[in-house]
């Protein structure tokens, strides 16, 4: 992982460790020191001591072979940019306050840092399309960002890009009660989505526990997965259109609200999933399912994985077209939640179990539903697949077992550091990874498994009181050698960012990986878009 | 000493309600109907009580027609031992119930009558003491904490009002209505919701029950609450003075 950490307070300590590291950290200094004498450094992580600074600053230079550089054919910003952009936004749309610039530049996890000196805030695509065109022409490099709420770096600068923050574009375009199409910005925050939704009787596809944060543009550049895929897929499956701008300020008007257009190559399955790296999507059209009366939620314990595992099976037999959530957690990440949120408490206290699911069904016919799921969960009972249960009884006890699960990444941000990564493996095989790791790490650190056993992914994070290189050892490139093996995906719906760019030949053929980055060329010669991330830093010419 | 612990059915707490077109009340078709959460606390505390072993069987209650039965299975789930039904029209006001209460008293002689303080549909706050009335029994509402004495058969009730806390002494029998802080109600667990399949739930008509049901209130109109007009930003101070003194007229 590669990591950006420094303070200009610690030049002086600095100048000694460097002065034992690499030539090629050296350079990395030349670099920056040509740049500006401005903080080129930031410090992430919260340090009580210079004494653990200093070991941050070794940590950082010694995994040089990955430090990216700043790419030289980059522009810097000077203050005739910032006037053109002044009269083309506005003043208020053009941010160069430090406070602000702190948060913007920050990704949730406070792991990523960036050091961009300009926040913009488009309203229009019409603003987006000429902020692009501009910056195209400039060769400035430039950041797409919605909620800023990714894991793997991929929303926040790793220099000193532009920010283009699609917040301010958040109006709900039209939406078509028969049909169920939903047409709007950016911007707009799902759980805002999803409250407007819910007055007209229907809900979005997806739902994550960022929703509170996340953007639908950024959504669908992520090809977010969530809690709801294994009932209503994939945002590849429910994006009917979307308007997206490209590198040189084309726009690029794909928002079809068809359910079926064979006309020619579908471009707009390119942005999705591309992280903002071949266009900055400025509007979508999304198919949104009705919302059903009759939903009913279980939060079951299991002995052991593979009990997991056919319960999935009966699951999705059983339950069939009503089944809506399927996720699981491990006694570890149940203990975190407990012990770092004060309103939640344990639904199946009698004992501590290995592992918990929670079943979601969704459908039209409440007593028909009820008694389906019901007997289902007695059944399963009696064959010993589940140990104990719980069915909730009204919307405030359904609540309490989304907010368990819900709350696991929340939880593990408050523990400490923590290693996250988000796999899909084959269903038999996903724990066995768990098992591992504990063995692997031992008592270096806790390893907590939670996620979508509906649809086979896996979020292994681990967790430990602070960041130490020991531990990162033991996890890199262990995971992703497993994960190959089993021919996983080394992100199943995190994306790869900054975190994962040079990792994607563990899942990906060398011919796949050319292709992409020959079609990134066409649509961005000049790279300025969300540079560093994705595709591997050797591929950028 | 056996309690009885009467359970509405209700729209779910948790649901964002609507007015029917017509006005003529709140709508509920394809709308999630719960337990009323009041009356899940009664139902906790009355199986904490029968935990404690200081009672032997928890009955629970309902009124109204057939689906209100999902609401007793609820209660059987929880761990009640058995339910009534008594079946009748929808919406049947305090004075309705708290009659039909009597009579069922007056058959299951139970020791301690728990309910919810209000129900969250028409929050009336009159059946406890509506009850207690008829039965002649002694009353401790708003109860955020009960202590019950086998021995000189009392019941020290710790009541929420406006000043404060108020602690009163019941002799047994008495009516108990339970306020939010009194305990957090248990989940239905899976071996539980097996077991209530096969526990009793006896039906009555209120004419068995020799109880006139009729109503002296008549539902004239159901309407939104007026909406709640946006604030508005202002620029300066002195927009602030001024629409204070000439639009609002406070200074």
């Amino acid at each position: 992982m590669e990591k950006w950490r420094a303070t200009s307070n610690l030049r002086r300590s600095l100048k000694s460790i460097l002065n034992r590291q690499l030539s090629s950290v050296s350079e990395f200094r030349y670099l920056n020191e040509k740049r500006s004498c401005q903080s080129s450094f930031n410090l992430i992580r919260d340090c009580k001591s210079l004494g653990q600074v200093n070991a941050i600053q070794h940590r950082c230079f010694s995994s040089a072979s990955t430090l990216v550089q700043r790419n030289p054919s980059f522009s810097t910003l000077n203050s005739d940019d910032i006037s053109y952009f002044k009269g083309l936004l506005g003043e208020k749309s053009v941010i160069q306050d430090e406070d602000r610039l702190e948060t913007v530049n920050t990704d949730w996890m406070h792991k990523y840092k960036g050091s961009s000196k300009l926040l913009l805030l488009p309203r229009s695509t019409e603003e987006v399309a000429q902020i692009l065109r501009y910056c195209n022409s400039r060769c400035l490099a430039v950041v797409p960002q919605g909620g800023n709420t990714g894991l793997v770096g991929g929303s926040v600068p790793v220099f000193d890009e532009v920010i283009v923050n699609v917040s301010s574009m958040k109006n709900i375009i039209s939406f078509d009660k028969v049909s169920g199409i939903l047409v709007c910005e950016a911007g707009c925050i799902l759980e805002n989505l999803i409250s407007f939704l819910d007055n007209q009787g229907f809900i979005m596809p997806l739902d994550l526990g960022a929703k509170g944060s996340c953007q639908i543009g950024g959504n669908v550049s992520t090809n977010a997965g969530g809690l709801r895929l294994v009932r209503y897929g994939s945002l590849h499956e429910n994006v009917l259109g979307l308007e997206a701008v490209l590198a040189n300020g084309d726009v690029l008007d794909m928002l079809g609200t068809l359910r079926k257009d064979n006309t020619g190559y579908d471009l707009k399955h390119l942005f999705i999933g591309s992280e903002g790296s071949l266009g900055i999507v400025t509007k979508v059209s999304i198919l949104t399912p009705p919302k059903l009366s009759s939903v009913n939620i279980a939060f079951l314990a299991c002995n052991d994985y593979s009990s997991c595992q056919k319960l999935l099976m009966e699951a999705k037999r059983k339950l069939g077209e009503i089944l809506s959530a399927f996720e699981f957690l491990d006694t570890e990440a149940m203990n975190l939640v407990l012990h770092q949120f004060d309103g939640v408490r344990n639904p199946l206290p009698a004992s501590m179990h290995n592992f918990y699911i929670l079943i979601e069904t969704t459908g039209s016919d409440e007593s028909y539903n009820r008694e389906k799921l019901e007997a289902f969960l007695l059944s399963s009972m009696e064959d010993g697949l589940i140990s104990d249960g719980v069915l909730a009884q009204d919307i405030n006890q359904a609540s309490s077992f989304w907010r368990i699960r819900e709350g696991v990444p929340e939880a593990l941000m408050k523990a400490g550091a923590v290693y996250k990564y988000d796999l899909s493996l084959p269903v038999e095989k996903m724990y066995d990874l768990v098992d591992d790791m504990r063995i692997r790490l031992g008592d270096l650190a806790k390893v907590v498994g939670y996620g979508h056993l509906g649809d086979g992914n896996l979020h292994l994070n681990v967790s430990a009181p602070e960041y130490d290189d020991k531990i990162l050892e033991q996890i890199e490139p262990y995971v992703y050698e497993w994960t190959s093996k089993h021919r996983g995906s080394i992100s199943a719906e995190h994306g790869l960012g900054l975190m994962k760019a040079n990792k994607i030949y563990y899942s990906k053929s060398a011919e796949t990986v050319q292709t992409m980055a020959s079609i990134k060329k066409l649509l961005d010669p000049n790279g300025i878009l969300n540079p560093y991330k994705v595709l591997p830093h050797s591929l950028n010419s | 000493m056996k309690i009885m612990v009467p359970v509405k059915r209700v729209v779910d707490y948790a649901v964002k309600i609507r007015i029917k077109p017509d006005k003529s009340g709140v709508e509920t078709q394809n709308v999630k109907m719960s337990m009323n959460p009041f009356c899940e606390i009664a139902l906790e505390e009355a199986l904490k009580i029968k935990e404690s072993g200081l009672a032997k069987e928890v009955v629970a209650v309902t009124m109204g027609p057939s689906n209100c039965v999902d609401t007793l299975r609820t209660g059987l789930a929880m761990g009640a031992d058995r339910g009534i039904h008594v079946e009748a029209a929808r919406d049947l006001v305090p004075l309705s119930v708290a009659k039909v209460l009597k009579k069922l008293v007056e058959v299951e002689n139970p020791g301690l009558l728990i309910l919810g303080k209000q129900a969250i549909d028409d929050d009336c706050n009159q059946t406890g003491q509506m009850i207690a009335a008829l039965l002649g029994w002694p009353q401790g509402t708003f109860a955020s904490k009960v202590v019950l004495d086998k021995e000189k058969q009392v019941a020290t009730v710790d009541r929420e009002v406006d000043g404060g806390l108020e602690t009163l002494c019941l002799d047994l029998p008495a009516v108990i209505t339970t306020d939010l802080r009194l305990n957090q109600p248990r989940y239905a667990t899976l071996p539980n919701i097996m077991k209530a399949k096969s526990k009793p739930i006896k039906r009555y008509t209120p004419e068995e029950l020799n109880v006139e049901i009729k109503s002296d209130l008549e539902v004239v109109q159901v309407t939104e609450p007026p909406k709640r007009k946006a604030g508005v930003i202002l620029s300066s101070v002195d927009e602030l003075i001024d629409k204070l003194k000439n639009e609002a007229h406070v200074i």
